[in-house]
């Protein structure tokens, strides 16, 4: 609010109207949080996208001589059982994770988000899609994997060439199969928000349905979706790394976060480090992206933007 | 329901109402259905409006009152069609649009607009004054982006708030300035009816005072008709042009506001005047009030015959076993008594 009426021109000379976004940017960089978190962020997708340009280690040479090395010069974060260079795999697995995690999150999030608001809008469609949802709640959902992964694995490889194949298969099933939470509580935020005198005044106006609910009921449920969309993140990296675990993810040999974990789990007695920097790698990402949600979300709601 | 009002001389209804009358209403019905147990069946209704038959001059306030749940809202919220009503006709204009749907209605909307009780609810927190203000004049197309923005400042400065507030959110205004928003969005479209549902009720006395001055200029200046829905009877007394009284879905008296306040013929309107409070104490200690006992009945089992009659002082046996007639008294007054005269 002091933002608002401090930089207003005591002219009274017409303004254009404020751009929202920058409005909430400014909000933004006020939240220390979330300024962190996107830093890191922003530090992980380009040690992940640029990092293999300048360290150009291929993440599956073999150097048998060099196995089980600690950290040192020739590789920073040391080597594993058969001699890869442990920087060279995070990062390239690393692609691989946060590619994956992203990409599942929006697919999940865009599908529980849209089967949240037609059942909380449609009265009509409340209880069928609520009980689909309950339906897949209900699904054991490793055995579920198993079953899309084989029936599809095949085609989805002829189709798009073994690794974009594994991906899409991967990123769909993720999406496919988590979305349920966030679908139930857009929900429940939609019968809430639906119910406010604004969407009564915007219907008696004679707004279209589809309007209401683009301008009116979603940028308020908005705060529900922030939230499971950053947790989707973090879920989606790590049921990848546990269906790499099962030999249903990509090829063994074919690095992500969750694989190198579970490589390193073996060698955990011996040595410890290995199991580090792929933990590290999933839990600021997590974190980071968790922190910039939570900025988001306040910078988005007029009523705290401007405190 | 369609029989009922295809049964009435329609087109006779229509000519009447394009002379004087803007809004005539006939036996309107809005019941909500109770589901109960595990399937869900329908156990019975709540009847919310149960046989309204009133109409609205052109240019008046009519003021609509009467005890919270009586079906004051409902009634209004029905009459701008927010609600489909269960049976009876809605005349808007000649139109009849209590069975209108889609575009048609839609069409309609301009015409009729709401101003709301709670101004903090009724404004999208995540809009600009702006947004909220220009949204109608999109929604329906009229003006083009230049025109909207210009539109929007008229708008604004016409019911007291600077102009230069379209970029702000609702949070940043207090109570009286959120009204004084709702009342610039009402009025975008030019409507010719407006439904005021309560719109002091959650305001200061003093912002009271400011916003039903605005709404009587705006009427004057823009020749508005105000359905008045309040249960605030000293404003009605001052805002409204007549007054109609509600009792649990119903009608119970309708009258001019000077004949209703001097001399009110139904017994609840007689209660309900008895609770204002005067201004002089000294008529104020001696003032008679009518006690009502006992609470509303349930709307979804009314008590028979007459509804007023578990809680009325003068209640007789045939309260209980005819349903009074809404008939017209020699003054031109209605009321639904069988006693009154």
């Amino acid at each position: 609010m002091t933002d608002a009426t401090a930089d207003r021109p005591a002219a009274a000379a017409p303004r254009p109207a404020r751009s929202q976004w920058w409005d909430v940017w400014r909000q933004f960089k006020t939240h220390r949080g979330a300024l962190v978190g996107a830093a890191i962020f922003l530090v992980i997708v380009a040690g992940v996208v640029v990092g293999p340009w300048l360290w150009t280690y291929s993440p599956g040479f073999i150097d048998i001589r060099a196995r089980n090395q600690g950290p040192s010069l020739m590789h920073p974060l040391g080597t594993d059982q058969l001699g890869r260079d442990m920087l060279a795999r995070t990062m390239a697995g690393g692609k691989v994770s946060v590619a994956v995690g992203v990409t599942a999150m929006l697919l999940s999030i865009s599908l529980g988000t849209a089967i949240g608001v037609l059942a909380g809008y449609f009265r009509r469609l409340d209880n069928p899609l609520m009980r689909v949802t309950d339906l897949f709640l209900a699904l054991p959902l490793l055995p579920l994997l198993l079953v899309m992964v084989t029936l599809f694995r095949e085609s989805l490889s002829g189709r798009f060439g073994p690794e974009a194949g594994t991906f899409i298969l991967i990123v769909g099933a993720i999406g496919a199969t988590s979305w349920m939470q966030a679908a139930r509580i857009v929900r429940s935020a939609v019968l809430a928000v639906k119910e406010q005198e604004f969407v009564l005044a915007a219907h008696s106006i004679g707004t279209r349905r589809r309007r209401i609910i683009f301008r009116h009921i979603l940028p308020n449920v908005l705060s529900p979706i922030m939230v499971s969309a950053t947790l989707g993140i973090a879920s989606a990296i790590i049921t990848e790394s546990a269906l790499s675990f099962l030999g249903l993810g990509f090829p063994p040999d074919f690095p992500t976060w969750g694989r190198l974990l579970y490589d390193a789990v073996d060698y955990l007695q011996q040595y410890p480090e290995r199991v580090l920097w792929p933990g590290l790698a999933i839990s600021l990402t997590v974190l980071s992206v968790n922190y910039v949600g939570d900025g988001l979300r306040d910078a988005m709601d007029p009523r705290i933007r401007g405190r | 329901m369609t029989t009922d009002a295809l049964d009435r001389p329609a087109a006779a209804v229509a000519a009447a109402a394009r002379s004087a009358t803007l809004v005539v209403v006939e036996d309107l019905a809005l019941h909500f259905p109770v589901y109960q147990g595990l399937l869900r069946r329908q156990v019975g209704s709540v009847r919310a409006v149960d046989g309204l038959t009133f109409d609205i001059r052109r240019g008046e306030t009519l003021g609509l009152v009467g005890e919270s749940g009586c079906g004051k809202s409902t009634t209004g919220r029905a009459l701008l069609r927010l609600y489909k009503p269960t049976g009876g006709r809605i005349a808007f204009d000649g139109r009849d649009i209590a069975t209108l749907e889609g575009e048609a209605l839609r069409a309609m909307r301009p015409r009729m607009q709401m101003i709301f009780q709670d101004p903090q609810a009724s404004l999208n927190p995540r809009m600009t004054v702006g947004a909220i203000v220009e949204e109608p004049l999109i929604e329906h197309g009229v003006l083009r982006q230049a025109g909207r923005r210009e539109r929007v400042r008229e708008l604004l400065d016409a019911v007291g708030l600077n102009p230069e507030y379209v970029n702000r959110y609702p949070h940043e205004f207090s109570g009286g300035q959120r009204q004084r928003i709702g009342i610039a969005r009402a009025l975008a479209l030019d409507p010719d009816f407006i439904v005021c549902d309560e719109p002091i009720a959650a305001l200061d006395v003093s912002i009271q005072a400011q916003v039903v001055n605005l709404l009587q200029d705006l009427q004057r200046k823009l020749g508005l008709t105000y359905l008045f829905i309040s249960h605030d009877l000293s404003m009605v007394r001052y805002i409204a042009t007549r007054v109609a009284v509600m009792y649990l879905g119903r009608m119970m008296e309708l009258a001019e506001v000077h004949d209703l306040f001097r001399a009110p013929k139904h017994p609840y309107t007689r209660a309900l005047l008895s609770a204002v409070p005067v201004p002089d104490p000294k008529v104020e200690a001696t003032r008679q009030r009518i006690l009502l006992k006992g609470d509303i009945p349930s709307p979804v089992n009314p008590p028979s015959g007459c509804r007023f009659r578990t809680r009325c002082p003068w209640a007789a046996e045939v309260c209980a076993k005819e349903e009074p007639e809404w008939r017209t008294l020699a003054d031109g007054r209605k009321v639904a008594c069988h006693f009154a005269e």
